[in-house]
C-alpha cells in the first residue's frame, strides 16, 4: 500500500515550520477568564446546561448537544460561570455570537470521570456515544462532529481509515509535534477508531516528507498493527480530505459525495488523540495543540492551549511585538483569516495563531486586471477553471458559477497565491458561494410562501362557498314556504300548511308569509330531531331556572308588601305556561 | 400487389399519402392528449421567479396574478420586492430588455423586513389576520395577536388595516449564520482608455512636459 498517487495544481510555498517546533509542547498559566463559544463546528449550537454564579469543574457539560449534529461543551478548567452572553468570537464577520466565560479559580479540579481500557470488548454504538459526549469535533479543518462521521450506517461500509497526519498549510507544526511527543497515545486512538469502523482493510496515516521527525516517532508504535504510515511529496493543498484521498487511494471523490460513500473515513491526527483520551482516560476535548509563530513574536512554539483561552493570552506569553506585526491571523497563512481583535478565544478547529511581521505578510498589493495566463488553472488542485469562475463571480452569473462547479472548490487560496495580478481570486468565490447559498434559501422561502398563500386564498374561497351555499339554501326554504302558502290558499283550506305555522294565522296576510318564512328557516336550520330534542332540554333548563327566580321573586314581594305583586305573579305564570308548552312539544317530539 | 401498384401509380400514390397521413394524425392526437400541457408553462416559470411576498405592489392580488399579466404582455418592472435582478431574471426569461424598476410601485429596498406586534398596544381588531396574505399573524378576536416572524414576507399589507398602528415593519438583523463575504472591489484597470473621468499618467506626462 506505499504507492501513492499525485494531485494534479497545488503550489510550493515556503514552509516556515522550522521556528516553532525548535522546543516542546509548553504549557501555558490557567488564563483569568475562559471563553466557549457555544458553536464551534458546523452543525447547531450546543445549549447552556449552566447558570451565571454556578461554579463548574474541569470536564463537566456546560452545554448539551442540540440534535443530531451537534457537540456538548465542556468547561476546560475549574470556576464559576461569569457570563452567558455574546462575545466577539474567531470568525470572518467579526460578528459577536453566544459564549459562556469561566472565571478561573486556579486550582483546576478535574470533575469525578473514567475511562474504559479494555475498548475491544465494547460495542462500536457506546465508543461513538463516548465519542460525542466528550465533545469531539474533527480538530484539522471545518470541524464536523466526529461521532456522526464515525456512523456512516450499515449501507455504507468503511474499507479504509485514513489518518490525515498532512498538515500541509505553511507555519503550522501542531500536529507535527503532537505526534513527535505522543505517537503512542495517537496510535492508541486509531486503533480506537478501528474499533469503531468494525476493523477497515486499510489503515493509513497520510504524512508528508517533510516531517521526518514525526514518521521516525510513529514508526516503532505501527509495527505489528496493520497501520500503515504513507510518506509522499510535499505539496499545498495535500491536507485537503478529497486531495489525501487521492493521493493515498487513488480514488476520485465525485462531486457532491461524501468519503463514506467510497467506503472511506478521513480523521485528523489531532482527533485520535483526543479520542483516545475521551475512551481511554475519560477526559472530554477541554484542550488542544495550537502553534503560535510568526516574526512577530520572539519565542514561536507549540502549546497545549485550553479551549476558550483568548488569543491575547497566548501572544502575551510568547512575546509578541505589536509594533512588529499589523495583524493576528487564526490558521495558517493560505487559509487562515485576519482576526478582528486578540480578544476571540481558541475553539477547537484552531491549529496556528499567526503573528506575522509587515515584511514577512505584507498587506495586499492592489489588484491588477486579469491576464488570462492560466497559472491558477495550472494550481488547482480540485482541477477547476479559476479565471472563468472569477469572471462569472464578478458578473454574478449564478447558473455558469455551478455549471462550473464552484462547489468544489475547497478555498486552498492556490489560485490567489501564483495569480501575477494579485487578484484575490477565493474571495471572490466565497462571495458568490455565499450569495448562491442565500439565493437557494430565499428560493425555499418564497416557494413556502406560494404554498402558504395558495392555501390562504383557497380557505377564503372555501369560506366563501360555504357562505353562498347556506344563502342559497335559505332563499330555497323561504320560496318552498312561499309555494307552500300559495297552494293553501288555493285550496281554501284555513288550516295550517305546516306544523311549524302558528294556528290562528291568516294565510292571506303578508306578515304570515314572513313569518311562515321565518319558521321554514328555523326548521331548515334545525332539521335533526336529535338537536331539536337537545334544544327543548336546553329551553326547559332555563324556563325551569327562571320559574324558580321568578317565584323567588314574588314570594319576597309579598312578604315585603310592595306593589309589584300583580305584575311578578303575571311574569311567573306566563314563564309557566312556557314550560308546559315546551315539556308537551318534547313529548310531542318523543313520539 | 406490386402489379398493382405498378399499374395504377398515382392511385397507389393516394392511398400511400392518405394512409400516413391518418397515421400521423391518429399520432399527432394521442400525443396531444398523452402529452398535454396543464396550464400555461411561462407562467409558472415567472411566478417562480417573482419573490412571492404577496404584498400586491404590482396592482395585482398577489404574484401569480401579475406572472399571468406579464405572460400577457404586461411590463415587467411594477415589483418592488423583487428589484432590479428580478426583473433581470424575467427579462432574461422573456428574452426582453430589462427596464429599470418602475417608481411608480415602490422602491427597492436594501433590507429586508418583518412585521412587529407592540402586544401591550393590540386591541385584538383581528384586521391584520385577515390582511395577511400568508397566515403569518397569530390570533383570536379581542385578544392579543403577534406575528410569526419565520412566516412573514414583509409585504407590509398588516401595517395600513390596524386602527391603532401598532404594528411596525423592523429591518431583520443580519446573524453570523447568514453572514457570507462580499465581492472584493474591482482589479484596477491597466489599460488607460479603459478608466472613465480619470487622467491616464501618459496624458499627464504629456502636460507636464
Amino acid at each position: 500500500m506505499s504507492r501513492t498517487w499525485v494531485t494534479p495544481g497545488g503550489v510550493h510555498p515556503p514552509e516556515n515550520k522550522h521556528q516553532s517546533v525548535t522546543q516542546p509542547i509548553g504549557q501555558l498559566p490557567i488564563p483569568e477568564k475562559l471563553i466557549i463559544p457555544l458553536s464551534q463546528h458546523i452543525g447547531a449550537a450546543a445549549t447552556p446546561c449552566v447558570e451565571i454564579g454556578q461554579s463548574v469543574l474541569k470536564g463537566q457539560v456546560i452545554a448539551e448537544a442540540t440534535g443530531m449534529v451537534s457537540i456538548p461543551m465542556h468547561a476546560p478548567s475549574s470556576g464559576i460561570v461569569s457570563a452567558i452572553e455574546h462575545r466577539p468570537i474567531a470568525h470572518s464577520s467579526g460578528m459577536l455570537a453566544p459564549c459562556i466565560e469561566i472565571t478561573t479559580d486556579g486550582a483546576d479540579s478535574w470533575i469525578e470521570h473514567q475511562g474504559i481500557s479494555d475498548y475491544e470488548h465494547i460495542s462500536p454504538r457506546k465508543l461513538i456515544e463516548m465519542v460525542g459526549n466528550a465533545g469531539i469535533s474533527g480538530m484539522g479543518g471545518a470541524g464536523f462532529p466526529s461521532a456522526v462521521k464515525l456512523n456512516p450506517g450499515r449501507q455504507r461500509p468503511i474499507d479504509t481509515l485514513i489518518v490525515n497526519a498532512t498538515e500541509c498549510e505553511p507555519y503550522i507544526t501542531a500536529d507535527d509535534s503532537a505526534i513527535r511527543e505522543r505517537a503512542g497515545e495517537i496510535v492508541e486512538g486509531i486503533k480506537i477508531l478501528s474499533a469503531i469502523l468494525d476493523h477497515p482493510h486499510h489503515i493509513l496515516i497520510g504524512i508528508e516528507d517533510n516531517k521526518p521527525e514525526a514518521i521516525e516517532a510513529l514508526a516503532p508504535h505501527v509495527e505489528g498493527t496493520g497501520i500503515s504510515v504513507v510518506v509522499f511529496p510535499t505539496k499545498y493543498p495535500s491536507g485537503g480530505e478529497k486531495q489525501l484521498i487521492y493521493i493515498l487511494t487513488g480514488k476520485e471523490l465525485p462531486s457532491g459525495k461524501l468519503p463514506a460513500d467510497e467506503g472511506v473515513v478521513c480523521i485528523n491526527i489531532g482527533t485520535t488523540y483526543a479520542i483516545k483520551r475521551a475512551v481511554i482516560d475519560g477526559e472530554p476535548l477541554i484542550s488542544r495543540v495550537t502553534t503560535v509563530t510568526g516574526d512577530a513574536v520572539a519565542t514561536p512554539r507549540n502549546y497545549d492551549t485550553l479551549i476558550g483561552t483568548p488569543v491575547s493570552h497566548l501572544l502575551e506569553h510568547s512575546q509578541f511585538d505589536e509594533q512588529a506585526g499589523g495583524r493576528v491571523v487564526m490558521g495558517g497563512p493560505m487559509m487562515g483569516f485576519t482576526l478582528p481583535s486578540a480578544d476571540v478565544p481558541i475553539v477547537k478547529t484552531t491549529n496556528c495563531i499567526l503573528a506575522p511581521s509587515y515584511a514577512e505578510i505584507p498587506d495586499d498589493e492592489p489588484a491588477q486586471p486579469c491576464i488570462r495566463c492560466g497559472m491558477c488553472a495550472e494550481a488547482c488542485p480540485a482541477s477547476l477553471l479559476p479565471q472563468q469562475l472569477f469572471w462569472y463571480a464578478q458578473a454574478q452569473e449564478h447558473d455558469r458559477l455551478e455549471a462550473h462547479n464552484l462547489f468544489d472548490c475547497i478555498e486552498c487560496g492556490a489560485c490567489s497565491y501564483v495569480c501575477p495580478s494579485n487578484i484575490p481570486l477565493v474571495q471572490y468565490y466565497r462571495a458568490a458561494k455565499g450569495e448562491i447559498r442565500q439565493a437557494r434559501e430565499e428560493k425555499v422561502k418564497s416557494d413556502h410562501a406560494r404554498d402558504r398563500f395558495e392555501f390562504h386564498k383557497e380557505r377564503i374561497e372555501q369560506a366563501e362557498r360555504e357562505k353562498e351555499a347556506k344563502r342559497a339554501a335559505r332563499r330555497e326554504a323561504t320560496q318552498q314556504a312561499k309555494a307552500d302558502h300559495a297552494a293553501a290558499t288555493a285550496n281554501g283550506s284555513a288550516a295550517a300548511p305546516s306544523k311549524a305555522t302558528p294556528t290562528g294565522a291568516t294565510p292571506s296576510s303578508s306578515a304570515a308569509d314572513i313569518i311562515a318564512a321565518a319558521q321554514a328557516r328555523a326548521a331548515a336550520k334545525q332539521a335533526s330531531p336529535e338537536d331539536q330534542r337537545a334544544k327543548l332540554e336546553r329551553t326547559i333548563a332555563s324556563a325551569e331556572q327562571r320559574l324558580k327566580m321568578a317565584e323567588e321573586k314574588l314570594a319576597e314581594a309579598i312578604s315585603s308588601d310592595s306593589g309589584k305583586q300583580d305584575q311578578l305573579s303575571a311574569a311567573v305564570e306566563n314563564t309557566r305556561q312556557k314550560l308546559e308548552q315546551t315539556k308537551s312539544k318534547l313529548a310531542e317530539l318523543a313520539e | 400487389m406490386i402489379e398493382l401498384i405498378a399499374q395504377n401509380p398515382i392511385l397507389a400514390a393516394l392511398i400511400a399519402l392518405v394512409g400516413l397521413s391518418i397515421l400521423f394524425g391518429a399520432l399527432l392526437g394521442f400525443a396531444a392528449e398523452k402529452f398535454k400541457v396543464e396550464g400555461d408553462p411561462i407562467v409558472e416559470q415567472i411566478d417562480e421567479l417573482l419573490p412571492q411576498t404577496q404584498c400586491g405592489q404590482c396592482g395585482f392580488p398577489g404574484c401569480r396574478p401579475y406572472a399571468e399579466s406579464i405572460a400577457g404582455g404586461d411590463d415587467i418592472n411594477k415589483c418592488p420586492p423583487g428589484g432590479q435582478s428580478t426583473i433581470n431574471a424575467i427579462a432574461n426569461l422573456l428574452d426582453v430588455p430589462a427596464p429599470e424598476l418602475d417608481a411608480e410601485h415602490g422602491e427597492e429596498s436594501e433590507v429586508k423586513t418583518v412585521a412587529y406586534i407592540r402586544e401591550d398596544e393590540c386591541i385584538g381588531c383581528t384586521k391584520c389576520i385577515q390582511a395577511c396574505p400568508v397566515d403569518a399573524i397569530l390570533g383570536a378576536a379581542k385578544l392579543m395577536h403577534t406575528v410569526i416572524a419565520d412566516e412573514c414576507t414583509g409585504c407590509d399589507l398588516c401595517v395600513e388595516p390596524c386602527p391603532v398602528d401598532c404594528i411596525d415593519m423592523l429591518p431583520v438583523a443580519e446573524t453570523i449564520a447568514d453572514w457570507k463575504w462580499s465581492i472584493p472591489a474591482k482589479p484596477g484597470q491597466m489599460i488607460a482608455t479603459d478608466r472613465r473621468g480619470e487622467v491616464s499618467p501618459v496624458a499627464q506626462n504629456e502636460d507636464a512636459a
